[in-house]
């Protein structure tokens, strides 16, 4: 710490320790450049690490075992006597985050990355003073990687609210738990809970939960959840919450007509906006878009040409790995190498049970863009692999360009469909054609081949399915 | 996405030059509108849209000579697909001083399958991947399509291309290249230029159209052809007089335009059916002469672009008064530029009549890959001895420039002194062509 005011000059601040400022920083270092990284929590990782995607993951991955082992009777396993302890479980999560942010800052300290705890605000366009530290950070070169948070329910409730950060530490397991918000996090955290014994209401104001998927994917996830929640609600909103004695009364509309539900805790999980309101911006030339967002072009430039900005507080995807590329691309730009946020696929995962995972384009787009496209669709029901594993629900499509039959979009839903969407991705940035995927071996029998099946669908040739190809 | 390639547009064109792009990228165009002018051999047409949209990318600079079929242009018709997370690499490093606001491109355009790397290579080499012509499957670019991309950007190309020589303005690759040409011509030196604005103000013009093909044809005619020529008069008095008698009594009917020129056509067929060596053409890599045995005969026209052939075909069919009226119908049409593409093809032989302008004398260069042209000079009268006595005839000055490979000197003065037996007696014309 710090005491007084200190002057230092770096050539590249990066605000923010999260995947995009992190990597950021040991890019620019491994690149020679002098770095300071300024991070306000106590631990860097970001939302992502600390409270975001890791321990969701964690929790995710110890309720499928659960899951697993409970439905294992049907295949001659029975495992009795489960039992959930939760602070094990919470020490693990704990354990888990804790190992990986060490790891961090252990790569951070290894290239000799300067470091400043505390909030960052422009002073000028080469200046930022760091609250918190006192100290005055003169700079060639900044990289805003604020990061985003949570977004409030409307209405100023003074009531003990869960957030997905808080929801992640599992305080309590409560009885009863309404999820604000059908989206990817209120999704996974209430599968979670469902599997950790809470009986689960959903509410969404969209007329489907994972507004923005495709329809057929979201089918797929309604089915399944169905059986997990206690009830799902769409097209409809939260209007009031009270409590009372200790429950929380929550007043939910929907087509005009209100109802009541009652459970004993409340999670708020509709979406995020981003960190660039407390960075003092009104120092540089810097404004804002209308969603609070920072404008760049594709070497992650802002208009102040020494300033770049990563992650979420640029516009698209709120997504660790989108930052974290935009973080390297900065870093090299400023290092003076000829580098491009060019990406022309974004894989989305979504880690319910089963997976959802898209790259590339989605019918929705495809279709809302007026683009040509046709597809190839492999259900999972005629892959070996699915069956062996006894999860067959869920399908892989490819959408492609019917005149080149260069790839657009894939989709996967299905178990280890997060695992599966890189292929797609990386196809997609190669621009490669249906045959580059139909013409490479897949390991049999895996998961993997459902990309294949799928792209063979789509060039009219499928092995495993009497289903001519379909087209839009 | 739509793209554009420069369609064919007449019998036998395989090549055109862009002459004019009525859009640029981001102009919205519609169906039927526009395009770009091109120009073909020596026939030019503006050709339309034949989509509505945005014009997305123009692959082909004006003065550029591009193949038929190549893709000259892209037009975002609505058609096409770019993958929900694309942003688009601008085609120009933003600037450092630029205070116009940066946007992140969730753009519509359609973008060039490129693997990542190659896109990198691109960038690196300061390469629009958007102009690169891909050779991978389903237009993919491939890192090699970049290089020789990039490289066709910097180098000029050893070969005389044509549509390089506008960019040859360093000096070094002038430089190059003229080493690259002595070497192949023993004691051949070509210097760079030197700088003429030393000396006083010069201006410049890009060396285009009919006058780079005219450029080509002569350079290629005078390296390549060991040119002799005969010249000669022709005494016209009589021919003259029967000609502008018989002009008089055509007014408003065929043969109008009597000129001297249709005449001297049929003595020129008369000629050349005596000496088939002026009616050939040598062929240097197989050592062979290969005589036509058809009369299509060129016609030199002075048009407001520059010089061009049309040709009359098949010329020893028709009769004289035809042959009046096809010079003037094609020399009227040269000159308005409504020539087709067809009629400037397959002459075996060429006239340049510089006589309404005036000379006594020429020295015509072959229209390659012709055996011979005639000359044609202004007729005059002049004292000439006949019989012993001064007399007064009109002359006119006859040069044929000859292919001395096919034929020799005699062959030339033979064709030429027979020419001038028959110019000089309209009878003579009658009884032997």
């Amino acid at each position: 710490m710090v005491v007084g005011e200190l002057k230092m000059e770096t050539d590249v601040a990066i605000i923010g320790g999260g995947p995009g400022g992190y990597i950021a920083a040991i890019r620019a270092a491994d690149l020679g450049l002098d770095v300071t990284l300024i991070e306000e929590r106590e631990r860097f990782g970001g939302t992502c690490l600390l409270e975001g995607c890791i321990p969701s993951k964690t929790l995710i991955s110890a309720v499928e075992l659960l899951n697993a082992a409970s439905e294992a009777k049907k295949i001659g396993l029975e495992f009795t006597d489960l039992k959930i302890d939760i602070g094990t479980l919470r020490k693990w999560t704990e354990s888990v985050v804790n190992k990986l942010s060490s790891g961090v800052e252990f790569l951070i300290k290894k290239r000799n990355i300067q470091t400043i705890k505390g909030h960052a605000r422009f002073e000028n366009h080469n200046t930022l003073r760091v609250d918190g530290s006192g100290v005055i950070v003169q700079f060639k070169n900044a990289i805003i990687a604020t990061g985003s948070e949570i977004n409030k329910l409307p209405g100023n409730y003074d009531l003990p609210l869960w957030t997905s950060a808080e929801a992640l530490t599992i305080p309590e397991i409560p009885r009863r738990l309404l999820i604000v918000g059908g989206g990817y996090i209120g999704l996974e955290i209430g599968l979670v809970y469902a599997g950790l014994g809470s009986k689960i209401t959903v509410v969404e104001f969209h007329p489907s939960l994972l507004f923005g998927a495709d329809e057929d994917m979201v089918q797929i996830l309604i089915g399944c959840c169905r059986n997990k929640f206690d009830e799902i609600l769409t097209e409809s909103k939260v209007t009031n919450i009270e409590m009372s004695s200790g429950v929380f009364i929550s007043t939910i509309e929907h087509n005009g007509e209100s109802r009541k539900i009652e459970t004993d805790r409340v999670m708020v999980a509709i979406g995020r906006k981003p960190n660039t309101h407390d960075i003092n911006l009104e120092n540089t030339k810097i404004i804002l878009d209308k969603s609070g967002f920072i404008p760049i072009n594709n070497e992650c430039r802002t208009v102040e040409p020494n300033i770049f900005a990563i992650g979420d507080v640029t516009p698209g995807p709120m997504l660790a790995h989108k930052a974290s590329r935009e973080g390297k691309v900065a870093a090299e730009v400023i290092a003076g190498l000829p580098s491009a946020y060019d990406n022309r696929a974004i894989p989305a995962v979504v880690f319910t049970s089963p997976e959802i995972a898209w790259t590339g384009l989605t019918e929705r787009d495809a279709i809302q863009r007026g683009i040509k496209y046709e597809k190839g669709v492999f259900p999972l029901s005629a892959l070996g692999r699915a069956h062996t594993i006894g999860h067959t629900e869920g399908f892989a499509k490819i959408l492609f360009n019917p005149e080149t039959k260069i790839l657009l979009g894939v989709s996967v839903v299905g178990i280890n469909a997060s695992e599966l969407i890189s292929e797609g991705t990386l196809a997609i940035e190669m621009g490669a054609t249906l045959e580059d995927l139909t013409t490479t071996i897949h390991p049999h029998p895996t998961l993997s081949e459902s990309i294949e099946e799928a792209a063979e669908v789509a060039s009219g040739m499928p092995v495993h399915i009497f289903k001519s190809k379909q087209s839009k | 996405m739509f793209d554009f390639k420069l369609p064919d547009i007449g019998e036998g064109i395989h090549e055109g030059e862009i002459l004019k792009w009525h859009v640029e990228p981001g102009t919205e165009i519609k169906e039927d509108a526009p395009l770009v002018d091109i120009e073909t051999d020596k026939a030019s047409a503006t050709i339309p849209s034949p989509k509505g949209g945005k014009v997305v990318s123009v692959l082909a600079k004006i003065g550029d000579i591009v193949p038929v079929g190549k893709v000259i242009a892209v037009i975002d018709d609505g058609t096409v697909e770019p993958s929900r997370a694309i942003k688009e690499t601008p085609l120009e490093k933003p600037s450092i001083k630029t205070e116009t606001p940066a946007t992140k491109e969730t753009s519509e355009q359609i973008f060039v399958p490129a693997a990542p790397a190659t896109r990198r290579l691109a960038r690196e080499l300061s390469v629009d991947i958007n102009s690169v012509k891909p050779t991978g499957p389903g237009g993919r670019v491939t890192p090699e399509d970049v290089k020789l991309y990039s490289e066709s950007l910097k180098k000029p190309s050893v070969k005389p291309e044509p549509e390089l020589h506008p960019e040859m303005t360093d000096k070094l690759a002038t430089a190059e290249f003229a080493a690259h040409a002595s070497c192949c011509i023993p004691l051949l030196d070509i210097e760079p230029l030197p700088d003429f604005s030393e000396w006083g103000p010069i201006e410049k013009e890009q060396l285009r159209s009919i006058r780079r093909k005219v450029a080509h044809k002569m350079l290629t005619s005078k390296i390549l052809i060991p040119h002799v020529a005969h010249m000669d008069e022709a005494d016209v008095t009589l021919l003259e007089e029967f000609r502008l008698r018989e002009r008089e009594h055509r007014k408003g009917k065929p043969g109008e335009h009597l000129t001297l020129l249709p005449f001297v056509i049929k003595a020129i067929i008369a000629g050349l059916k005596a000496t088939p060596a002026f009616n050939s053409s040598l062929d240097p890599f197989k050592e062979e002469i290969i005589y036509k045995k058809y009369y299509n005969i060129g016609i030199a026209v002075d048009t407001p672009k520059g010089l061009i052939v049309p040709v009359i075909h098949n010329a020893n069919e028709k009769s004289i008064i035809e042959l009046a009226d096809a010079v003037h119908d094609l020399s009227t049409r040269a000159r308005d530029g409504r020539i087709e593409v067809k009629e400037l093809k397959g002459g075996t032989f060429s006239i340049t009549n510089i006589g309404p302008i005036g000379g006594t004398a020429l020295v015509a260069a072959i229209n390659y890959p012709e055996a011979a042209i005639l000359g044609m000079g202004r007729v005059q009268e002049k004292p000439v001895v006949r019989d012993g006595q001064i007399v007064i005839r009109k002359m006119l000055p006859l040069s044929l420039s000859f292919d001395h490979r096919v034929a020799d000197g005699a062959d030339a003065a033979r064709f030429v002194t027979e020419m001038i037996r028959e110019l000089s007696d309209p009878n003579l014309l009658l009884l032997e062509t």
